[in-house]
């Protein structure tokens, strides 16, 4: 395995997960709110995705779209709503419990054994590049992440309601003393959040098609921590930090040494390492790999 | 006689199950001896986030190193030589007794959030619950993969269950009194300022860093102290079973009680455990005046429902955070008397 080899797969991962980093960020931004649900909105994507397998492949990611941003906008209405005032402790374990209830129906309706989604395997052929192969899903989600990332930025800096989005995630309370609709604003944040979810279900069950109700989770939890690293106030030090982490876990995927003796070996301690990178970061940078200098410190007042 | 009361209730509860836990078949008996389990565990988890504010996901890490530290040296040598040949000699070829199963897992836990914890400690909101978090996936897949210190994906199995209901109630109300003592401490009471506010907890002297470290190696402590009565109790462990799952659910069961209280931890800890069963039952049809039977698999979803639905009537925890006190009752008496 070469280092361009290694160096194109940790790109991909870094731009699937910086589009989760989005959805979570987003979210973040205009509610305050760490969304651990945001896994089970890609699950539920990659189901909808399983059971539409015989559909054509278009009609099929149409449901996939619109069972997610369904799922995301009744989880808006119906939980995070009403507990807008409530602690951010209360509102983390109130997502905890919603990602509980969406894995266990899934684990009822589905089962354990998991649902193949693979009517876009063709995208897992790979192309020649010299030295390197690039499989097409790579393109794929290239393109994805640049496309939404510049219609996210096109939207936030070129339009009203992405005013009122950047105007609610600085300051809630004025931009609502300012007219800025806090309803409309987190409902087009948690839309936008549940597009973002669906594409990354689209591009993920292409590498791993096998379904289960875990589905996800180990993305977002991931993400999430690189979102925290890059500075989880900011959307675009958030991204970033997705990115980053995305592009750490390729990286060390790939070049870790292998076999015995290693602290650190290939694959088996991934995990270790890469979590271990994390706290060696919020050791060194608390507000964020992104914040900026001398700013904000651990406590504020 | 109030801080006698507010003690009192928690232990009163504890002591309430296991007698009544003593009454019933034994196959119901687990159930009891789970939820004096969860109670070990979440108040061990509240001694940290109940007092200091910070939410933490590590403690699960505790309870885990506590866990496989008890199991493996108590599971007997010559079944080790056979089940997990690759141990350390010094593991592999000793094994202690009970209490001192339970003693080294305290000592483990609290090592181990020490050395964790003067890092992290210095972090806070988010930044410290996310780093906590990356701890406990680190525990999780050391655990899982280094066969020298353990099963790792394996089961630990033959370990001793010793964990009755006398060894889980006299533990979890040990780890009650020793989180009620450290609450009213000097220490206990520094922290709980922090808490409250910190700017002016600063300027009063107080050192945060170094009042959030003790409550969290107290806290690791205790975790591993529990972990030791999880695996007396279940005698066989995994690494699944003290990672997200546990961390989510002993997080749930202390929100839900209300965070800021010994009591709250107490009451959380016994009200899922109890509904859980109770869903377990439903699943099977059971008859409360009228007969509820649950389709078979729905008890989880009906539980994620019903934590979410608390979670939203109730957002402070249905203690509100407070501790337990007889003047509630009182209170009620007076308000029954008039009307």
């Amino acid at each position: 395995m070469t280092f361009l080899q290694a160096l194109v797969n940790a790109v991909t991962l870094g731009s699937v997960y910086a589009l989760i980093a989005v959805g979570i960020g987003l979210v973040f931004g205009v509610m305050r709110l760490v969304n651990f649900a945001y896994g089970q909105l890609i699950m539920v994507g990659a189901y909808a995705l399983a059971v539409t397998i015989d559909w054509p492949v278009a009609a099929s990611i149409a449901a996939c779209f619109v069972s997610v941003v369904v799922v995301s906008l009744a989880m808006e209405l119906a939980v995070f709503r009403p507990l807008r005032t409530a602690s951010p402790a209360t509102m983390l374990v109130t997502t905890f419990a919603v990602s509980f209830l969406l894995q266990s129906i899934a684990l009822v309706k589905f089962g354990t054994l998991g649902r193949p989604a693979n009517s876009l395997a063709q995208l897992n052929r790979a192309i020649s590049v010299g030295q390197i192969d690039i499989r097409y899903v790579t393109f794929v989600a290239l393109g994805v992440a640049a496309a939404a990332l510049l219609g996210l930025v096109l939207l936030l800096n070129r339009t009203t309601i992405g005013l009122q989005l950047r105007a609610a995630a600085v300051d809630p309370r004025t931009a609502r003393l300012l007219g800025v609709r806090a309803n409309v604003v987190i409902t087009v944040a948690v839309v936008i959040a549940g597009l973002l979810a669906a594409a990354v279900a689209v591009i993920l069950t292409v590498q791993y098609p096998l379904v289960t109700s875990d589905y996800g989770l180990r993305e977002t939890i991931i993400v999430l921590v690189g979102v925290v690293v890059g500075g989880i106030d900011r959307l675009w030090t958030a991204t970033l930090g997705g990115f980053l982490i995305g592009f750490a876990t390729g990286m060390l995927g790939e070049l870790l040494p292998s076999g015995d003796g290693w602290p650190f070996t290939k694959g088996v301690y991934l995990d270790s390492a890469v979590y271990l990178l994390v706290i060696v970061v919020l050791i060194v940078r608390p507000a964020g790999l992104f914040a900026p200098k001398g700013g904000l410190g651990v406590e504020r007042v | 006689m109030r801080r006698v009361a507010e003690v009192a209730g928690p232990l009163a509860l504890i002591v309430i199950v296991a007698i009544v836990g003593s009454f019933v078949s034994a196959a119901r008996q687990l159930e009891f001896l789970d939820a004096l389990v969860a109670v070990a565990m979440v108040v061990a988890l509240y001694v940290f986030v109940g007092n200091s504010g910070v939410l933490s996901f590590g403690q699960t890490s505790f309870v885990a190193v506590g866990a496989f530290a008890a199991g493996v040296m108590t599971a007997p040598a010559d079944s080790k030589a056979g089940q997990l040949p690759d141990l350390f000699p010094f593991l592999k070829d000793h094994a202690i007794g009970n209490v001192p199963s339970l003693l080294l897992a305290a000592g483990i836990g609290a090592a181990y959030a020490l050395i964790v914890g003067m890092p992290l400690m210095r972090l806070s909101g988010l930044a410290a619950g996310i780093a906590t978090l990356a701890v406990l996936g680190i525990t999780h897949n050391v655990l899982r993969y280094w066969t020298k210190v353990g099963p790792a994906a394996q089961t630990l199995a033959l370990v001793p269950e010793t964990t009755g209901l006398l060894q889980g109630a006299l533990g979890a109300m040990l780890i009650a009194l020793v989180a009620y003592a450290y609450q009213l401490s000097p220490y206990g009471r520094m922290l709980r300022a922090t808490r409250e506010d910190s700017p002016a907890a600063q300027a009063a002297g107080i050192d945060v860093h170094r009042q959030r470290l003790w409550a969290f190696v107290l806290s690791g402590a205790l975790s591993g102290f529990a972990g030791g009565l999880l695996v007396h109790e279940t005698g066989t462990i995994t690494t699944e079973q003290v990672y997200l799952d546990l961390t989510f659910l002993t997080i749930a069961m202390l929100v839900i009680g209300g965070t800021s209280s010994l009591w709250g931890a107490v009451v959380g800890a016994l009200v899922v455990s109890g509904f859980n069963s109770f869903l377990g039952d439903a699943e099977n049809g059971v008859h409360v005046g009228f007969t509820i039977d649950l389709p078979s698999g729905t008890r989880v979803i009906v539980l994620g429902a019903a934590m979410a639905l608390m979670l939203l009537l109730r957002p402070l925890g249905i203690t509100g955070g407070r501790e337990f006190s007889l003047a509630w009752f009182a209170r009620r008496r007076q308000k029954e008397a008039r009307a």
